[in-house]
């Protein structure tokens, strides 16, 4: 049974790729519908080193439709997604975080920080080791070991922008990014790291090369699955 | 005389209601029951109206709990808080009778008898017949109690004053059930009840005076109050009016967000997505009938002035845009304008490029948008926003260029009007 399913589901992109141009002359695939995403989530090598805009290809599928839905229902603020996304329906979400997981990353090419080797040291602690007196689990920990994000739903770390990643970090200190998540991990995470160390990370995380791909689910230890379970679940955030 | 009168129907309503509650009490006698197959095919139907008015698009904030309320609505009065009309006891409407929802929403008062201001459109709903606002009560009814209390509305003064909105209701409010028009079909007069009763298209689709009132039940378009959407006229062959298309394509744009000639965006495409898409056959249909015949026929209308030669700066001017619409909009649109039917909308000859005012053109090149997500038209092809790639000069070019190229007539789109265009309720 399994193996036709599996059968089943290997035959669905040979079908999207055999999808006869219409009559129009254009073809009839997610890539021509995801056209205003690629607009600012393009292609690394067309993106401005300084540019806002993350990476989403090659992101854990269920962290990027959990966006895209709370990006649709205000649990995620930022205008322009609020207004693309206004009248999308769960199932084409879920179509359009698939394809973008899928697609082989296109990352930007490390930037060598401007740290202080005291500076990295206490990055390089936080990442890998963490915090236990400030109860700061290490970001590897939750992100996974290589930092490229777990299966389904945490986010990879690195060919992020360092623009990108300093805004998040101010969205969730001001507790502005999940409203209404409880618990809000991140954001008590965010909010316990001083400034000195927020800048730090956001400088030091571009320096690293993108590699390898998401952890399995099982990357995560029980405890922190508990402690992030609204973003792993979704449910609690679901209407 | 007027004043007399309605004294005089006034006390005469007060018999019907005490008659009608102590009628509803047995009503509520029976509902304790288990329920009937009469009770729910009541509340069915009840489901079914309160989609087509799309209560919900009110009563619902973004990711909110259905019908919970809460949702802000800024006008120039102030801003106004939907209520929550879940069936809490303390929250909602849960104490509320049949009688006080018929109250509601017939004459547009509160069960407490305070006057309703209109940001709730009574003024709409007044057309709305017993049976179905009973069935929209009963539907409300059956959903689960949300314990949600929202914050208070911020009138600004002086339209706190209640004494004002006793006037502007003397002055504006015709209440009355729809009445139909012995001389058209059925489906015309089914139209007409949910065009301009249960679906309030007048709340958007008319422009509104300083006091906020619907100039008139005509459907002569208007900016949205509260939106930052301009609502086009429904009548006017220069806008939205489609006394012209097939009743096919006015129910293919309706139901599925999306026909050959245009696609739905903004506050429409919200609407189309909440509401239309889930209508019957039979009432779409009558919808589509019913603005088929409201709208001018090309002809009733200003002949289009004859094509004057234009001035050599303007020639630059739209040359400019030509430019910026080779660049980012032609590989989708087409050459000529003529766009992809059904997937890229064309732009030559599409009113709503060429309309008056150019607003809801310009925010769809800043913002961009994907049509709504319908049965129709399960997975729509999108335009990206360009507020961060093309310059306000830019967009007034390319936007001038389209509303004057290919047989189009428009007037000229300035950088200001473009910045005047920004805003979202986000």
């Amino acid at each position: 049974m399994k193996f036709f399913a599996f059968i089943l589901l290997a035959m669905i992109p040979g079908l999207a790729s055999a999808a006869e141009p219409s009559s129009s002359g254009l073809s009839d695939t997610l890539e021509e519908r995801v056209k205003p995403c690629i607009i600012c989530h393009r292609d690394a090598d067309r993106i401005d080193r300084d540019a806002y805009f993350p990476r989403i290809a090659g992101k854990p599928a269920g962290y990027l439709f959990n966006q895209l839905r709370n990006f649709r229902d205000g649990r995620r603020y930022y205008q322009p997604m609020a207004i693309l996304l206004e009248n999308m329906s769960d199932e084409y979400m879920r179509e359009i975080a698939d394809y973008f997981a899928a697609q082989p990353y296109a990352y930007l090419e490390p930037v060598v920080p401007a740290l202080t080797p005291d500076e990295i040291k206490s990055v390089e602690t936080l990442m890998y080791s963490g915090d236990p007196e400030r109860d700061l689990p290490a970001c590897g920990a939750c992100h996974g070991e290589k930092l490229m994000g777990v299966q389904p739903a945490i986010p990879g770390l690195l060919g992020l922008p360092h623009a990108y990643l300093a805004a998040q970090f101010g969205g969730w200190r001001n507790g502005g990014i999940m409203r209404g998540q409880i618990p809000d991990c991140m954001s008590e995470i965010a909010k316990k790291l001083t400034q000195e160390e927020v800048n730090a990370l956001v400088q030091w995380l571009p320096g690293l090369p993108v590699s390898g791909q998401s952890a399995g689910a099982d990357a995560l230890t029980p405890e922190l699955a508990q402690r992030c379970r609204t973003i792993l679940s979704g449910k609690e955030v679901t209407r | 005389m007027r004043n007399l009168s309605e004294a005089r129907l006034t006390s005469i309503w007060r018999i019907i209601v005490c008659v009608a509650g102590g009628l509803l009490s047995l009503v509520q006698m029976a509902s304790a029951q288990p329920l009937t197959d009469s009770d729910t095919e009541q509340v069915r139907r009840g489901e079914y109206l309160a989609r087509a008015g799309n209560c919900m698009g009110c009563h619902t904030t973004r990711g909110g709990e259905s019908y919970a309320g809460g949702r802000k609505l800024n006008t120039p009065f102030g801003q106004f808080v939907t209520p929550n009309i879940t069936p809490d006891n303390e929250t909602g409407i849960g104490s509320w009778s049949g009688e006080d929802f018929w109250q509601a929403l017939h004459y547009g008062k509160s069960k407490d008898g305070r006057n309703l201001y209109p940001a709730f459109p009574y003024t709409e709903y007044t057309k709305i017949t017993r049976p179905d606002a009973d069935a929209i009560f009963a539907y409300l009814r059956s959903l689960p109690p949300i314990a949600q209390t929202n914050p208070p509305h911020k009138i600004n003064p002086p339209y706190d004053n209640q004494a004002l909105l006793y006037l502007w209701r003397k002055w504006y409010f015709n209440e009355g059930v729809y009445q139909p028009d012995k001389s058209k079909s059925d489906e015309w007069n089914r139209g007409n009840y949910l065009v301009q009763g249960l679906g309030h298209c007048n709340a958007c689709h008319t422009p509104r005076n300083v006091w906020g009132a619907s100039q008139d039940d005509q459907l002569t378009g208007g900016k949205i109050m509260g939106s930052y959407w301009y609502a086009p006229s429904l009548i006017s062959p220069l806008e939205a009016g489609v006394s012209e298309w097939p009743v096919e394509d006015i129910v293919e744009l309706l139901s599925t967000g999306i026909n050959s000639h245009a696609v739905t965006s903004g506050s429409m495409a919200t609407i189309v997505r909440q509401s239309l898409q889930y209508l019957s056959d039979y009432d779409i249909r009558s919808i589509a009938v019913y603005l088929q015949s409201l709208g001018e026929k090309k002809g009733d209308a200003k002949a289009p002035r004859k094509a004057r030669k234009m001035p050599e700066q303007v020639r630059q001017y739209l040359a400019l845009g030509q430019e910026v619409y080779e660049k980012h909009c032609q590989d989708c649109h087409g050459q000529s304008g003529e766009g992809i039917p059904k997937i890229y909308p064309p732009l030559a000859g599409n009113r709503n490029v060429t309309m008056s005012p150019p607003l809801n053109t310009i925010r769809n090149v800043l913002y961009g948008g994907y049509p709504p997500t319908t049965a129709g038209n399960p997975r729509p092809h999108g335009m990206p926003p360009y507020q961060h790639f093309i310059r306000d000069t830019e967009i007034a070019q390319v936007v001038s260029y389209i509303r004057n190229a290919w047989g189009n007539r428009g007037s000229l789109v300035s950088p200001e009007d473009v910045d005047n265009s920004r805003g979202s309720e986000f």
